[in-house]
């Protein structure tokens, strides 16, 4: 297992290089916007591996609510934060992509856009939750908190559709489909993100089980005050060196 | 082009902000492999 | 089922018998509320000709900051006593518990914002040109969709080490389609321009949705630790 990291992160990196080759040579200029179309390929695929995260939060959080499972709570917590961190790529790089096609940084009614601001504040409330609470039982609040917030999304994005339909917003192109070797590009970019959110996933994931393993044994250390023999059944010596 | 100065704002933007946040996993795995070293020096004093 | 109604309504009259007597947050909320007014009207020109479109807006901002002053308040009164361990302990559901604090919170804010709405009234020269009838729905579900949530939030809060900036934090980010279905509906009613109908379906279905999530999973937030 632990040679197998490296060798993902390699191969990933070559993958991430390529996709990017094909984002910025071989995919066609756009007729209208010239080169700086190119954003999507970031920017699109940062947003569905945003989604997906959030999808695998909401779901880890209920098999956590129902079952307790430890390695869901686990999950829960790694997929919000990576999530984030895609959510607020696609939050910087969309208004770096606006400014120069639309002119403005920010359309209030940009269904999307807006949508995923109100996302990113949902699940940073959600991380500020698990940091913050004192509580022996932070995961089930934390675990709560996502229900809420996935409950929440479509009623977001309905309330800023219905609001955007009232109000006049600046005539967003590019809703057209999009040309073959476009699109093809665009998932080469979004598979090799993926990829790319699994090996940093997995690197939270065992940097938590670690930190968990840690503070069991500190625990473990200050209510045992002399230290007796029971250390043997320490679970710090499955961490698998 | 002027505008291709955003493209290439975005695509750095995107990995100064991967690269941020995998060098707070390094540093805190760092971190952890300390306590735990500190954690199995204080074992072997039994 | 009525063991649930009895002790909701128990719990009810009791916190706001508490509160009648007290006097001091209540006193303490309603000047709150006048400066947040005030305020607004030296930040925002009512002569403006567009203070008509803004003032939706204005309005529900006041209140929300009123209603998270105010849910605040009523848990802390609760730690105080240690009157949430009596509760765990005692066989009450609770629902009952969730319901009433509420309910109470409902009244509490209620009370402020019918303080608010003839001061935005007088200072902003506001004639509602709409159909001024669907200014209620609005109201009540708009209220009622930032007490459900903020209560709810509030308990959660309670153990966390900031407890009073994580209401807002947890509060705001959620309630932002429930904001939208307020302002946008209040300001399409006051100018006429369009219809509120479906920000009222919105907040309606908004109510709904988080009255039963908050019903539902209030038990696990009160027995924690």
């Amino acid at each position: 297992m632990k040679r197998l990291f490296p060798i993902l992160s390699v191969l990933t990196a070559a993958f991430l290089a390529y996709a990017l080759y094909q984002a910025l040579v071989i995919a066609p200029t756009d007729a209208l916007q010239g080169d700086v179309y190119r954003i999507i390929y970031y920017h699109v695929p940062s947003a569905w591996t945003a989604f997906l995260l959030f999808l695998i939060n909401f779901v880890c959080s209920i098999i956590y609510l129902i079952r307790r499972n430890q390695k869901a709570d686990i999950l829960a917590l790694v997929s919000a934060e990576v999530g984030v961190v895609f959510c607020t790529i696609v939050l910087v790089t969309g208004p770096i992509w606006a400014r120069p096609v639309w002119g403005i940084w920010w359309a209030p009614g940009d269904i999307r856009l807006t949508s995923t601001l109100v996302l990113w504040l949902i699940y940073m409330s959600y991380l500020v939750l698990r940091r913050f609470s004192t509580s022996a039982q932070t995961q089930m609040l934390a675990a709560a908190l996502a229900v809420f917030g996935a409950l929440d999304v479509p009623l977001v994005y309905f309330s800023i559709w219905f609001f955007r339909t009232q109000h006049p917003q600046p005539v967003i192109g590019g809703g057209g489909s999009m040309a073959p070797a476009m699109l093809h590009t665009l998932l080469i970019n979004w598979l090799a993100f993926l990829c790319f959110a699994f090996l940093v996933c997995w690197s939270r994931y065992r940097l938590e089980v670690l930190q968990r393993e840690i503070d069991e044994a500190h625990a473990m250390e200050s209510l045992s005050g002399d230290r007796d023999s029971n250390k043997a059944s320490m679970p710090l010596t499955r961490s698998g060196k | 082009m002027n505008a291709v100065k955003f493209l290439f704002a975005a695509y750095i933007a995107t990995w100064v902000i991967h690269l941020f946040y995998i060098g707070t996993l390094v540093r805190r795995f760092a971190r952890l492999k300390q306590q735990l070293r500190d954690l199995g020096k204080d074992w072997s004093q039994d | 089922m009525s063991s649930l109604r009895a002790v909701t309504l128990a719990t009810l009259v009791k916190d706001i018998r508490l509160e009648w007597r007290s006097k001091d947050a209540l006193n303490s909320m309603l000047f709150f509320s006048l400066l947040v007014v005030v305020i607004f009207v030296f930040s925002f020109d009512p002569l403006a000709e567009e203070s008509r479109h803004i003032v939706g807006g204005l309005v529900w901002i006041a209140f929300l900051f009123a209603a998270v002053v105010a849910l605040n308040q009523t848990w802390a009164r609760e730690l105080r006593n240690q009157v949430l361990d009596a509760y765990r302990v005692s066989p009450a559901p609770a629902n009952a518990l969730f319901l009433a604090k509420s309910v109470g919170n409902f009244i509490f804010v209620s009370v402020l914002e019918a303080l608010m709405v003839p001061l935005f009234v007088i200072f902003y020269n506001l004639k509602v040109l709409g159909p001024a009838w669907q200014l209620i729905p609005i109201a009540l579900l708009g209220t009622w969709a930032l007490v459900v949530n903020g209560t709810f939030f509030a308990a959660m809060s309670l153990r966390t080490r900031n407890r009073e900036i994580m209401l807002p934090l947890l509060l705001f980010p959620i309630s932002i389609p429930a904001v939208i279905g307020m302002v946008a509906g209040t300001t399409a009613i006051l100018t006429g321009e369009d219809s509120a109908h479906f920000y009222i379906v919105l907040l309606l279905t908004y109510d709904v949705v988080f009255t039963t999530a908050s019903l539902g999973l209030f038990e696990t937030v009160l027995h924690a630790e």
